[in-house]
């Protein structure tokens, strides 16, 4: 049985009558001791999906699945108290801002001191020596310089990569089963970038925790994860094993986004763009969301949305999923398709 | 408005530019100075693309400000168009600023909330030229279409676009006054994937049409590398390495250049290059380490690293400023 399972997650924001979904009916399974990475583009619902498994998603906005499992227990069911007291401890979570994650009023010991107090075992709860002992530890866990000095500073007397390793230390505190990272090395330097995606693997493999990485970087995914969901819109268009899907891509937006790196274009002068942007709360289109962007488009792509299909292994959202040359699949005609602008 | 810069003449060239602050340590101790930028020389010709990178600090954004115009060097020479522009008088830099335009980072702090579009691109207009405002009109409509903005976004505030579309309005703007060179301040880092290839191809187009040279400053290699003719690597305010892109991305001779390009990630697991996971961060500019200021975190560090600071010198086509650049790259 995965770690957890999520069926039919959906969140929406708005009136009852007229709902923003930001997320459409997700589906998600991470087993043990697996890495995950969840990419798309802003506005794709991938970090909605992950505040929605956190509880973190506040009226008016609504929650609804099938089905949301996390370690056999059902995080619907859950009364506010069971959810806090399994929330920061089981499945804990790092943002993409460390800076401003942290509470600027505190130092590194009190805020680290501060989960344990909350979430720690009967001794540390009991014991600030205690806790402050363990602080210590964390901080060298994550590979902290002079982390006794460092367990004095205040967030500001932080370097990006310093803030993130703390934040780090914060969410291990408690052993999670599950460590939701979302852009945990987006607004760091490259060099700092490595050491922070090579610290959270380590860990990871250490003490055989499940990792749900968010980015919307594709080559970040393709170096860490083990699995990938790719999110468009609030719907999941595909997933797939890495580097299995980044190598022969079935969705046409997995294609297109890929096709759009700079690193997919070496010889070439101008970049393979994808024209307009992703659709937000106003613009909507009936019919597969990818379809005015997409190069594939027919007019029952236009018309009817696809549903996600496939094994449990690979998954993919389109009438028309491609093969392995690149190339649109089941009786797709090019005849069909309107000349694009 | 100044000659243009005749044959081979480099638009700009900077020979060792340096910038210095002077900032208080504290109540009752002796100021310190960062070397923000420290002897960096270098020369971009019309219609080149140089790529600056480096970690945050490394002296970028400092670059770019005197290139700009906005601040006056410490020392060291900058010659845009044959003019010298680091000792030159009020006039002059008045005269010589509307060559030089910014673009900058976030392109949702850079346009004013408060201005329609059409307003946005003729500011730079009405303050330094003498159009009626048909003309202006005129010029604002030319320059919206090359950029791919519809006629209708004249009267719209930038809060109605997207990300993409408000850099294609900073672009617009810097373009206004026909600059000669653009300052790029990381254009596309805040865009996303599918976002910024419009966006660069949008900036190579109007290269290709205009001639414009850019100076590109970006932390993303993989975007470097596609956009750029040259690449200058800084590191606490030097220049590291610098050279052709050619050589740079095929035969990196630093150390620390080796370092940046093995922490990009990489899609392809075929190109991938040997992790080297550089240990610590950038040493504070305020108390710089002796001789080579990468030496604390090279993995390939002597003795005389640490005394003696490294030259920039020419190997394999590229210039290295690295003791051990001949040994290591032989």
């Amino acid at each position: 049985m995965p770690l957890l399972d999520i069926e039919g997650l959906t969140v929406e924001f708005g009136t009852e009558a007229a709902p923003f979904v930001a997320v459409d009916r997700v589906d998600l399974g991470i087993e043990a001791g697996e890495i995950v990475g969840v990419v798309g583009e802003s506005g794709s619902g991938k970090s909605v999906t992950a505040l929605a498994l956190m509880g973190l998603i506040d009226f008016p906005g609504r929650v609804t699945a099938r089905r949301m499992a996390f370690a056999g227990r059902d995080l619907l069911q859950l009364s506010e108290r069971e959810r806090r007291a399994l929330v920061g401890k089981d499945i804990a979570m790092i943002f993409q801002d460390p800076l401003a994650s942290l509470n600027p009023c505190f130092t590194v010991a009190f805020q680290l001191m501060e989960t344990l107090r909350v979430h720690g075992n009967e001794r540390e709860r009991g014991s600030s020596k205690l806790r402050r002992a363990r602080a210590l530890e964390l901080l060298q866990q994550v590979e902290i310089p002079d982390a006794g000095a460092r367990l004095n500073a205040y967030p500001h007397q932080l370097s990006g990569g310093m803030a993130q390793r703390v934040m780090i230390a914060m969410a291990i505190a408690c052993n999670p089963k599950l460590l939701i990272a979302d852009e945990p090395s987006t607004a760091l330097d490259v060099t700092v970038q490595a050491q922070i995606l090579a610290l959270l693997t380590n860990l990871q493999k250490d003490r055989g925790m499940a990792l749900l990485l968010i980015t919307h970087d594709l080559a970040v995914v393709a170096e860490t994860a083990q699995r990938v969901v790719v999110m468009y819109a609030g719907q999941q268009v595909e997933t797939g094993p890495v580097p299995g899907l980044f190598e022969a891509p079935r969705h046409p937006y997995t294609q297109a986004l890929l096709a759009a790196l700079p690193e997919h274009n070496l010889e070439r002068a101008r970049l393979t763009a994808i024209a307009g942007m992703v659709p937000g709360q106003h613009n909507r289109p009936s019919g597969c969301l990818l379809s005015p962007r997409c190069a594939y488009a027919t007019p029952r792509c236009r018309a009817e949305q696809p549903m996600l299909e496939g094994d449990a292994a690979r998954r993919v959202r389109c009438f028309f999923p491609l093969d392995a040359s690149g190339h649109p699949t089941r009786g797709w005609r090019p005849d069909s398709v309107p000349a694009l602008g | 408005m100044t000659a243009p810069a005749t044959g081979d003449a480099p638009l700009l060239e900077a020979r060792e530019l340096a910038r210095h602050y002077v900032v208080s340590r504290g109540f009752m101790k002796p100021k310190g100075t960062v070397r923000a930028l420290d002897g960096v020389s270098f020369a971009v010709r019309a219609g080149e693309t140089l790529a600056v990178v480096g970690e945050s600090g490394c002296g970028k954004s400092t670059l770019a400000r005197q290139v700009t115009m906005i601040e006056r060097p410490t020392s060291g020479a900058l010659r845009l168009g044959g003019v010298d522009v680091a000792t030159g008088d009020a006039a002059t830099l008045k005269r010589m600023r509307p060559l030089v335009q910014m673009v900058f980072q976030n392109p949702y702090a850079s346009l004013n909330p408060r201005k329609k579009v059409g307003t946005l691109l003729e500011e730079p207009l009405a303050i330094n030229l003498d159009l009626d405002r048909a003309a202006r009109r005129e010029r604002a409509d030319a320059m919206m279409a090359k950029v791919g903005l519809r006629p209708e976004h004249y009267h719209r505030y930038p809060h109605m676009f997207s990300g993409g579309q408000r850099q294609r309005i900073a672009v617009a703007r810097a373009l206004m006054l026909n600059p000669r060179l653009v300052v790029a301040d990381e254009p596309v880092s805040a865009l996303d994937v599918s976002i910024q290839a419009q966006v660069l191809n949008l900036l190579m187009d109007l290269q290709q049409e205009t001639g414009i040279a850019y100076l590109f400053i970006s932390h993303n290699l993989q975007v470097v590398r596609h956009i750029a003719d040259a690449v200058l690597v800084m590191y606490l305010g030097r220049t590291v390495e610098a050279g052709p892109k050619q050589v740079i991305f095929t035969r990196p001779a630093h150390p620390y250049t080796r370092a940046l390009l093995a922490s990009t990630p990489v899609l392809d697991p075929r190109r991938r290059r040997e992790r080297i996971v550089l240990q610590g961060e950038l040493p504070s500019p305020l108390n710089p380490p002796s001789g080579c200021a990468f030496h604390m975190r090279c993995p390939y560090a002597i003795e005389r690293c640490r005394t003696e600071v490294p030259l920039l010198e020419p190997l394999g086509g590229a210039m290295v400023a690295c003791h051990r650049a001949a040994e290591l790259n032989a």
